[in-house]
């Protein structure tokens, strides 16, 4: 019995989500008497053992080269074999793309329940209960897990990360890989920007920007305080931004610690992909603005004088610290 | 080509999210039914435009509910569905729905199957998965583009901090999202047709379900907004770097 954390990395570096998923699964196996193992399919340039300091007691390497790729059908395979090896009852995922792609996936292949979107550990003094985000994060639910064995995806930025002491053992782990029946034709990854699933701080425009000639102001408040970007539907749509950045019920869906909306009405669609931010601060130059009401600081007045201010106080505010 | 498409059913997104009979219950007073906009916008649309391009491909659709959920799958037919299946359970769990469709689908031999990327209201994100799983079947998640070749496809997929191209060739389970294609309306021809084309209502097989809701649960309302003058920017540098500690 153990709880086992699939980590997840790209180009050679494990990601930050994978931090939050082990210091939960840690935490998690503490709670249940058990130990936390962690699972990494493929190779990475970190520190393995070093991952101990999040609690985990052994990292299960299975390191070929071929799982750099993720396939959804090939990775479920080997989870399901690496779970029944383990002999883990309990298997975290990161709910970020990745987990989307295959946590569903090897549940079904374990005949195991699954929560996805969880954002909180799960209430084990009677049964297995585990709290998620419901209505696009309008709502929470308590789910029950009745299977023998739990898969749970963690929602991002919903658990805080924490480091101690330790080191992991390695080992490796020796599963057939079956060959994969999808090719990747291309990859594009977004350079020099910070990811907005995972980004501490967003900064944020809508329609009260004009045009995309204006983003200027917007991206230097934001390289200020290394912020990822995100913008409204309709300037995804208008074309003003890239569509990856469209935030919202039909767009990403996102929790920073700090979100920047800078003339964005908040209508519920867009509320509900972004409410679950830890702060929130609206720009508005219309006291009526709905988004208000979802707000924690507020300026009523023109984001094209405002923003630019901000940006140079936050600039003197670091000078000065 | 025969194309299968997961249809749910979702309160519209300016719903009144409450819960009664003790926080077990989704209040569906005066809460008006939509089809699921991925379902809808991305995952049919795409399917009605390969059938645009070419005609002899079937599409059918399959949601797992009660006969409440009839209206939103006569506006799919009415989209551009050709038949639809309706397994009548009332399910939450992920695993008992995606078992439903995955049955349907073994016996349809279908060379697609779309699903929305996730219900707006459960957010699961799991539905397109387990069907790949039991169907045993590659499955590309959070598709923004799809594009077909004969039997190979070609699909662009969100990936963290990026994007990337696959190719396989079908059959295949594609859950798909904003990109796919646009929105549309039905027309009145649509409308009409929708009414004749097959409804089927199918029993659920017997499959159990691994999870159940216990309970909702309502976020604590926000304390209220802390508002500071458009003149004195450097107070809200202050407080966020002070009260919140955000900055
Ligand atoms: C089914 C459905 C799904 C949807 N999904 C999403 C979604 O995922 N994400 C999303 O964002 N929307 C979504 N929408 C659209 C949503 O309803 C709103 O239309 C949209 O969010 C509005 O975008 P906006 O705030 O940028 O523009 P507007 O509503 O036009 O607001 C612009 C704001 O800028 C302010 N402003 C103007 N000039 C200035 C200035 N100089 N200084 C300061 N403030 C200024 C105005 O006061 C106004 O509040 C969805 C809608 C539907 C029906
Ligand atoms: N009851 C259902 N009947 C048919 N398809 C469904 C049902 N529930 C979910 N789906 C499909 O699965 C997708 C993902 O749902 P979920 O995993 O619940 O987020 C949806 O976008 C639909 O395409």
């Amino acid at each position: 019995m153990s709880v086992l954390i699939f980590i997840d990395h790209t180009e050679g570096h494990v990601k930050k989500a994978s931090f939050e998923v082990l210091t939960y699964g840690a935490k998690l196996a503490e709670q249940m008497g058990t130990s936390a193992e962690a699972l990494l399919l493929g190779t990475v340039n970190d520190d393995l053992p070093a991952l101990g300091k999040y609690g985990i007691k052994k990292v299960h390497q299975l390191a070929a080269e071929s799982l750099n790729q993720m396939d959804a059908q090939v990775y479920a395979s080997v989870i399901a074999e690496a779970v029944k090896l383990v002999g883990a009852n309990v298997l975290v995922f990161s709910h970020n793309q990745t987990g989307k792609a295959i946590s569903a996936r090897v549940a079904a292949r374990l005949h195991a329940g699954i929560v996805s979107g969880a954002c909180a550990l799960p209430d084990t003094s009677n049964g297995f209960t585990v709290k998620k985000t419901v209505f696009s994060g309008k709502a929470f639910a308590h789910i029950s897990i009745s299977s023998p064995i739990k898969v749970i995806s963690l929602n991002p930025n919903s658990f805080k990360t924490i480091a101690g002491e330790g080191l992991a053992e390695i080992n490796a782990l020796n599963i057939p890989v079956p060959a994969s029946s999808v090719k990747i034709t291309a990859v594009n990854k977004i350079v020099g920007e910070v990811p907005l699933t995972e980004a501490d701080i967003v900064v944020s425009g809508g329609r009260g920007l004009k045009g995309p000639e204006n983003w200027g102001i917007l991206l230097d408040l934001a390289k200020e305080l290394q912020a990822g970007t995100a913008c409204s539907r309709p300037v995804g749509d208008a074309h003003w931004r890239p569509h990856h950045e469209h935030v919202g019920q039909t767009g990403v869906q996102i929790a920073p610690n700090l979100y920047f909306a800078l003339g964005i009405s908040g209508a519920i669609q867009h509320l509900a992909g972004v409410n679950r931010s830890k702060v929130i601060v609206v720009i508005n130059k219309d006291p009526e603005a709905p988004f208000f009401k979802a707000a924690d600081y507020g300026i009523v007045g023109d984001l094209f004088e405002v923003v630019p201010k901000l940006t140079e106080e936050i600039k003197k505010m670091k000078a000065s610290a | 080509m025969k194309i299968l498409v997961c249809i749910s059913k979702t309160p519209d997104t300016t719903s009144k999210i409450a819960f009664t009979e003790g926080n077990t219950k989704f209040d569906e007073a005066g809460v008006q039914w939509i089809l699921n906009p991925y379902d809808e916008w991305y995952a049919l649309v795409r399917a009605i435009e390969l059938k645009e391009k070419d005609p002899s491909t079937i599409i059918h659709l399959v949601s797992v509910g009660l006969a409440d959920y009839d209206p939103i799958i006569r506006k799919a037919l009415a989209l551009g569905g050709d038949e639809a299946f309706r397994v009548n359970a009332a399910s939450g769990d992920s695993y008992y729905i995606a078992a439903q469709i995955a049955d349907i689908a073994k016996k349809g031999a279908y060379d697609l199957i779309f699903t929305g990327k996730e219900t707006i209201d459960y957010n699961g994100s799991s539905i397109a998965g387990m069907v790949a799983e039991m169907l045993d079947l590659p499955y590309i998640s959070l598709a923004t583009l799809f594009e077909l070749n004969g039997t190979t496809a070609q699909i662009t997929r969100e990936i963290e901090g990026g994007e990337e191209v696959a190719e396989l060739t079908l059959p295949a389970v594609v859950s798909c999202q904003k990109g796919m294609a646009e929105q549309r309306i039905p027309n009145m021809r649509g409308i009409m047709a929708a009414r004749t084309k097959p409804l089927q209502v199918i029993e659920p097989m017997a499959v159990d379900a691994l999870t159940s809701v216990l309970s909702y649960e309502l976020p604590p309302a926000k304390a209220g907004v802390k508002l500071v003058n458009p003149d004195n920017v450097a107070e809200l540098v202050r407080l966020l770097h002070e009260e919140a500690k955000a900055i």
